[in-house]
């Protein structure tokens, strides 16, 4: 099973994209889970939201406390929000940052891999705004292959209709355009 | 097997509704229901069931209007919530007395005070004997599936009861999940129209909910407890005829390893799941541990409990609410009571977990019955504990 934490900020979208990749690897025949961090959000406040997927049917519906998967979709979170809070030593921590990997090291102390896509542009770009939850979507398969890219199609045209074929194509160019380093 | 689809469970739970032929329904939206409200009004405003929506400005005009419509003959359907549910509260008892089959689903939450609107059982456990048929859900498969049972067993001749389906509040509302939904036909064949045994129409008067002293009272009450009572029939077979027609088995108490467990575990709703987990761990740490799961509330599953837990030397119940100043969780207090006349009874051990939404890990439940078994070893017992409370 692999479980995933992001971290956002209220209307940035991070309910949407827990439940875009839940519903692509539902969509695979796998299992999933996703669902907010509980209770009132307010808009611009740090907020988190989780994804578990697994090959087997998932019975644990506690919170995620100790994630193979941490996504950052704010850059500024970095400083606020202690971000690889319970991850994994081996995990991957997956950041829309317009610094390398290298950087968010030092930054976050985090020994194991580090990603990093400056996806604030790629969605100004693409999208037209600077709302990043889809195209961290695909940060988070390049880096973590929790989905397959084709698997997240039909719940975006689902939720985007005529606007999903641009937040695919952002999603693609994070998929690309994404920094990897590996563990330390 | 029909393919299994992603969705948020409070959107499945309207789903279902809208697969049961409903004639109308009068949902007031209240965290964590709203998506209930939300949904079931779509699904009606897009046309695709023929049903009427009805708007209301408050849960208690919710309750009451659909009593109204289900005395007309209507298949009627709500959902709330919390406050909303209290606020309802006082319409419950007539629902059954009027022997009326109105079908609710109730996002558990915490009732106020302090406002908190995470999940417990605070707001179902006072509505516990008005009279209504009680059923828990475990996951989102569940909710689905009890919510279109419950249409069936409510509207049966021999029970014409409301029926209320407990959906844990955000752990199960707010998940999205994989879901199989039965097919619309099957559910057709399973549901046919409602056949109600009165109804109200202008041309043919009838009074229905009318006055009752003390010459006739005291039979209605019973009358009512033995209907309930007797619900467990029907709702054993409307079960049965689910498993035959859809595959998927529902008992008034479900068991995970427990046939041959020392140390039993009882849950009522979600964290159930999380529970079995515990379990598997306990057994590989050489524990002979296994589950209890209560589904039906009300009527009381003495029998299938007293069958489950017959051979355990330790029992732990979990309550999610609190009988203040009482015996510690209302759950554990009818446990104790179904066993009292039992020759061979558990240790029992209550815990009172997760109120207002505290979470539960899978170690929590680990460390309670290994508590439990320490102390039992020591033949230690208490009333009730607040699990893991601070100060």
């Amino acid at each position: 099973m692999i479980e995933i934490r992001w971290h956002g900020r209220g209307g940035q979208g991070a309910v949407t994209s827990v439940e875009m990749l839940a519903l692509a690897a539902i969509e695979e025949g796998k299992y999933a889970q996703g669902f907010p961090s509980f209770g009132p959000e307010r808009r611009g406040a740090p907020v988190a939201a989780f994804n578990r997927v697994d090959d087997k049917q998932i019975k644990v519906r506690s919170g995620i406390y100790e994630p193979d998967v941490v996504v950052v979709l704010d850059p500024s979170l970095v400083a606020l929000v202690n971000v690889t809070e319970g991850l994994k030593e081996n995990g991957i921590l997956i950041v829309n940052t317009v610094l390398s990997p290298d950087e968010i090291r030092t930054r976050t102390k985090f020994k194991g891999t580090i990603a990093t896509v400056d996806a604030t542009k790629i969605a100004r770009q693409e999208l037209g705004v600077p709302i990043t939850n889809t195209t961290m979507l695909g940060a988070v398969v390049k880096a973590a292959s929790p989905v397959k890219v084709e698997s997240l199609n039909a719940p975006l045209k689902e939720r985007f209709g005529r606007l999903a074929p641009r937040n695919m194509k952002a999603l693609k160019r994070a998929y690309d355009e994404l920094h990897l380093s590996t563990a330390a | 097997m029909a393919k299994r689809v992603g969705m948020e469970v409070a959107i499945a739970a309207a789903e279902a509704v809208g697969m049961c032929n409903i004639d109308m329904a009068a949902v007031y939206p209240i965290t964590p229901q709203s998506h209930i409200a939300e949904h079931l009004s779509e699904i009606v405003a897009d046309g695709r069931i023929d049903a009427e929506f009805v708007t209301v400005e408050s849960e208690h005009s919710a309750i009451s209007c659909v009593t109204g419509a289900s005395a007309t003959g209507a298949r009627v359907y709500t959902a709330t919530s919390s406050q909303g549910l209290m606020l309802m509260h006082e319409i419950l008892p007539i629902v059954s007395a009027m022997r009326l089959p109105v079908v609710m689903g109730i996002a558990n939450r915490a009732v106020s005070g302090p406002l908190n609107i995470l999940n417990d059982h605070s707001d179902i456990m006072p509505q516990r004997d008005n009279g209504w048929i009680v059923i828990f859900s475990e996951n989102g498969q569940e909710a689905v599936d009890l919510t279109i049972q419950s249409f069936k067993i409510a509207e049966h001749p021999d029970v014409m009861l409301p029926c209320c389906v407990n959906i844990d509040g955000f752990q199960l509302t707010h998940m999205v999940e994989p879901i199989e939904f039965p097919d619309q036909k099957q559910v057709n064949k399973f549901l046919p129209p409602r056949k109600p045994y009165a109804t109200l129409h202008p041309d043919k008067p009838a009074s229905m909910g009318t006055f009752a002293m003390s010459d006739i009272f005291h039979e209605v009450m019973k009358a009512k407890d033995e209907a309930l009572k007797d619900s467990k029939k029907t709702i054993l077979k409307v079960w049965a005829e689910w498993e035959k027609m859809f595959g998927r088995r529902y008992r008034p108490v479900e068991t995970y390893l427990a046939d041959d467990a020392d140390v039993l575990l009882l849950t009522m709703g979600s964290m159930g799941e999380t529970a079995e987990i515990a379990i598997n761990e306990l057994r590989e740490k050489g524990v002979a541990a296994g589950l209890v799961k209560i589904r039906l509330w009300r009527p009381f599953p003495f029998d299938e409990l007293k069958q489950a837990v017959k051979k355990a030397g330790i029992l732990v119940v979990t309550d999610r609410a609190v009988s203040f100043g009482g015996p510690g969780g209302p759950v554990a207090g009818e446990v104790k009571a179904a066993l009292y006349d039992e020759k061979k009874r558990p240790l029992i051990y209550n815990q009172i977990i997760g109120l207002g939404g505290r979470d539960m890990a899978v170690s929590d439940f680990v460390k309670m019955v290994e508590d439990a078994v320490k102390a039992g070893a020591k033949g230690i017992t208490k009333d009730y504990e607040f699990y893991g409370v601070r100060g």
